[in-house]
């Protein structure tokens, strides 16, 4: 017993924090509908001002931690609520989060621009007599860790108090269980999900300002760890459930220090014990609570009172635009090749060399969320499976590195497969949380083994030959990729048109509808899973093997977010999109860096093209592309209109302009979804 | 044995009894109807019996095999269709893709290696059949519109179609009349008929208008509260005093 509390104790202070930070999630979601991903970010500014304050203002600690918590803390949740989430109740989930990722990327590099990126080492710790060791008998505890649990318990009895005297308290609650029954009831959710919002950010800013001082260091990334961890407490209740919240992260904190404590030390076990604890907890939280599985189906029991979702457009493109693109697109194509392949420098080559491994990668996007409409946050883990597959395969096994590469693929499918099987049956955020525990879980644990990342030195990757073809050399290994990339254009294409992607188009449009004509669910999503990894992997594997080398950092979690925000912003559902996003994430650190400090701001950039998500879900390249058709058909239409007779070949452009240009205006513009998808080889 | 036989069904959402020990049976080639006030439960009964809702008890067994825990699309591969109370269209797609995805379903496609090599076009045999269905549905003149520019009426005549589509032994209706206009459902009636008819399917409906219930179904069984409170043959469920008070309201 004794034991056991030696290694209890000092997971409380940890515990603490997930329960705190659990409890807010689960505050912010019920009341506004937002899962807050971004709440390392809100950490990060509020530490980092406390420490900017303390260490090169010389305010007193006091002021400073009154400053940043009650001060920026509130400011920064009111203004998000007012200025970004207030307009997006009646937004998609995949709006929702793909909203607070790219908060979470875009914040932290705002903060690094005005603050400096150096590293902030050793903050200071609000608690008094931080350094002091507490002893208990024969147990201890250290100054903060004690301050963080003494916090805890006046924060939770401050919360019990207001849930339950307070007629705000009160209607918070009643929110929670049912945003709408509320609203029927004549209580302004609005004003409710202000005071959440302020309430979590208030918490988030101290929780930020507690953790920095356990980790050393102020970090954005040790934040969204504890973030990771936090969102398995909020799944234990439920995503509902405020007490049962703060036992699991309580039961989360000390349940890891305990199971490392006995493991034996510097076992593998131990070591990736405490990163793995996440990703564990929540798939046996989503297999076998009954909250979360019931969760889906009658979230509330009033949802059937939702208004329907608004219309999708149908595709706008007449058939006379549609010839156009067919004969541009092959022209342009050839144009671009013979550039990049005889008039560019090295530099530029491997460039676009760059952008064609990338377009793959993101195509795997493009599959799983343009086509089935899942949300996944660990593409970049599964590329990282193909690569060290591959380069494991080819470099320690001889194979040949076309064929490690497809065996790559196979793995991240195989990957793709395990990870979603629990999670796909409950959908949307569920699926969204489970993959980016996954990958954390990957970045801290799995990447970082010999036997698969290779240790410290990382896998060797080499280029691939094909029978006499060498494609060391830069130019034929560039041509190497564009092929990929044209072939998985094509399965990506053929997918859509497929059978698969009739029964995935039917699901997006209503799932109950897709079962009730005998299609399987969770099959259909599952394999499509499986291919976008198993695309993911490839491209993995020809990253690593344009740069000869792939080690545990070269696939961060950090990525996945930055792609998955990329991707979706530009255009997800169609092939074009995916080589656009591809084409801007290459092109604009390139741009920027000209411009010295401004490349501080590339992840700004990417993070805040979420705010133009908000309004065009369909992707903003796919938004201007459509209204640039529109205005094109209307131009035509009314040219005809004055002429009275046929453009140039009245025949064919006939019907396709008259039609378009009748149905397009109004509705068109404003809509999300939509047909006009593989622009590319259709 | 009947096609479909229910027993004792029970169904609690949080506090609210939906259905209360409910049994209900449909054989094929007959049309039953299913009727009773708002919030008696029809829909919820439905759900239980596609799969959608787990009954809190009960059985159903359907053409021989206890359905227990079978999920949706596995009962439809049985042969139970179904349309929905409040539409649920594809919204992308155009009337016929409907069907056309319908058909595909039924025929079990989805094999990926089809896909990959450009295979999976409809073929005739599946045109052939989808343009005979929208020709008994007289919708072949907007089988080519997106879902979404559909009227209320359309979007019914649409879900019929699909659902038919999948070859269903039993067919369940939840308020198909609902939207449309006299002479539409008048239409709507004969069409069920001539269904029944010729394909020997079974049909469970969940109808508000009593002329219509009156005039296509042999049997009829009466919810409220739900308890299942009176069945029996159409006529003379209709005449009960117990059906005008359950359905037509207290007020008499
Ligand atoms: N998912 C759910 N969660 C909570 N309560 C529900 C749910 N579904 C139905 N109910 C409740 O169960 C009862 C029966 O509802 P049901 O929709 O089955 O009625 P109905 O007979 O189909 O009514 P209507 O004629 O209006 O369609 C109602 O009180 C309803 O509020
Ligand atoms: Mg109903």
């Amino acid at each position: 017993m004794s034991q056991f509390l030696i290694y209890a104790i000092p997971g409380l202070p940890y515990g603490c924090v997930f329960a705190l930070v659990g409890v807010c999630l689960v505050l912010t979601y019920q009341t506004s509908g937002m899962f807050n991903l971004a709440f390392g970010a809100q950490a990060y500014v509020s530490a980092v001002i406390f420490y900017t304050t303390v260490e090169d203002h010389h305010w007193p600690l006091w002021l400073a931690a009154v400053f940043s918590v009650l001060v920026v803390g509130p400011l920064l949740g009111i203004a998000l609520d007012r200025l970004l989430y207030r307009y997006m109740r009646a937004s998609t989930t995949t709006v929702k989060l793909i909203t607070a990722i790219g908060l979470s990327i875009g914040v932290p590099s705002i903060v690094d621009f005005f603050f400096g990126s150096s590293e902030k080492l050793n903050p200071p710790s609000i608690a008094p007599h931080a350094a002091h060791t507490y002893h208990l008998g024969s147990y201890y505890l250290d100054g903060n860790g004690l301050f963080t649990v003494v916090v805890t318990v006046v924060l939770v009895v401050g919360l019990g108090l207001l849930f339950r005297f307070t007629a705000v308290g009160l209607r918070m609650r009643a929110v929670v269980e049912s945003p709408r029954m509320v609203q029927l009831a004549g209580i302004s959710s609005e004003r409710v999900s202000m005071l959440a919002w302020i309430l979590s950010s208030m918490i988030t800013a101290l929780a930020g300002l507690m953790l920095a001082p356990i980790y050393h260091d102020v970090d954005v990334n040790n934040f969204n760890l504890v973030l990771v961890t936090s969102i398995a407490a909020a799944a234990i209740g439920g995503m509902s459930n405020l007490p049962l919240t703060l036992a699991g992260g309580l039961l989360l904190g000390v349940g890891q220090q305990v199971l490392a404590g006995y493991l034996p030390l510097n076992s593998i076990l131990a070591e990736g014990l405490r990163p793995s604890f996440p990703f564990i907890v929540l798939v046996a939280v989503l297999l076998l609570s009954p909250a979360v599985r019931r969760g889906r189906s009658a979230p509330d029991p009033l949802s059937g009172c939702d208004p329907p979702p608004p219309p999708l457009a149908a595709s706008l493109r007449g058939a006379g635009l549609d010839r156009v693109s067919r004969v541009g697109l092959p022209v342009f194509v050839v144009a671009v090749m013979y550039v990049t392949l005889f008039q560019l420098s090295e530099h530029y080559l491997g460039l676009m060399t760059e952008v064609a491994i990338y377009s793959i990668i993101f195509l795997s996007f493009t599959v799983v969320t343009g086509f089935s409409g899942q949300i996944s946050l660990c593409q970049m883990t599964f590329a990282g499976f193909g690569a060290f597959t591959a380069g494991q395969l080819a470099t320690d096994h001889g194979w040949p590195f076309l064929v490690a590469m497809v065996a790559g693929g196979f793995v991240a499918a195989v990957c793709g497969a395990v990870v979603a099987l629990p999670a796909l049956r409950l959908g949307g955020l569920y699926l969204a949380l489970a993959t980016l525990a996954f990958a954390v879980m990957a970045d801290e644990f799995l990447f970082p083994l010999n036997d698969i990342g290779g240790g410290e030195a990382g896998v060797d990757v080499p280029r691939p030959v094909l029978g006499p073809i060498d494609f060391g050399a830069d130019r034929s290994f560039f041509l190497l990729c564009f092929a990929i990339l044209v072939l998985v254009s094509f399965v990506v294409i053929l997918i859509r048109k497929g059978t698969i992607g009739t029964y995935l188009a039917a699901m997006r449009g209503s799932e109950v509808a897709a079962s009730s004509i005998g299609i399987n669910l969770t099959r259909a999503k599952i394999t499509v899973f499986a291919l976008s990894a198993g695309i993911a992997g490839i491209g993995g594997a020809l990253l690593a093997s344009q740069v000869q080398h792939a080690d545990s950092e070269s696939f961060v979690y950090q990525y996945s977010l930055v792609f998955v925000v990329l991707v979706l912003t530009t255009g997800a559902r169609t092939v074009e999109g995916a080589i656009n996003a591809s084409l801007a994430y290459v092109a604009i650190p390139e741009i920027l860096s000209h411009f010295g400090t401004l490349s501080v701001l590339e992840f700004a950039l990417f993070g805040f093209g979420t705010i133009a998500y908000v309004k065009h879900p369909e992707g903003i390249l796919e938004f201007q592309k459509r209204s640039s058709i529109r205005k094109f058909n209307q131009l035509r239409a009314r040219m005809k209109h004055r002429q009275d007779r046929p453009l140039i070949h009245g025949d064919d452009s006939g019907p396709g302009g008259a039609e378009s240009g009748g149905r397009a205006p109004g509705i068109a513009g404003e809509v999300a979804g939509l047909s006009g998808a593989g622009d590319v080889g259709d | 044995m009947a096609l479909l036989e229910a027993e004792g069904i029970s169904k609690h959402f949080g506090g609210i009894a939906a259905l209360t020990d409910v049994g209900l049976s449909a054989d094929a080639s007959e049309i039953v109807g299913l009727i009773g006030p708002n919030g008696a439960g029809k829909t919820t009964l439905f759900n239980c019996l596609f799969g959608l809702d787990r009954p809190d008890r009960g059985r159903v067994v359907f053409d021989g095999q206890v359905l227990d825990r079978l999920p949706v699309h596995r009962r439809v591969r049985l042969g139970i269709g179904r349309t929905f109370q409040r539409l649920e269209l594809f919204a992308e797609m155009t009337v016929r893709e409907h069907l056309l995805a319908a058909e595909r379903a039924r025929g079990g496609g989805g094999a990926l290696w089809r896909d990959l090599l450009n295979m999976s076009a409809p073929t005739a045999d599946e045109r052939s059949r989808v343009a005979e269905l929208l020709e008994m549905l007289d919708i072949t003149d907007i089988s080519d519109r997106p879902a979404e520019s559909l009227s209320l009426g359309h979007g019914r005549l649409v879900e019929l179609g699909r659902a038919l589509a999948t070859e269903p032994k039993l067919l369940m209706l939840d308020e198909p009349s609902s939207g449309l206009d006299r002479a539409e459902t008048a239409a709507l009636g004969a069409t069920l008929v001539r269904v029944v008819a010729e394909r020997r399917t079974g049909v469970l409906l969940v109808e508000h208008d009593l002329e219509l219930v009156r005039h296509v179904t042999s049997r009829l069984y009466v919810l409220d509260f739900g308890h299942m409170v009176i069945s029996g043959n159409t006529e003379n469920v209709l005449e009960h005093p117990s059906f005008r008070r359950a359905y037509l309201g207290r007020t008499e």
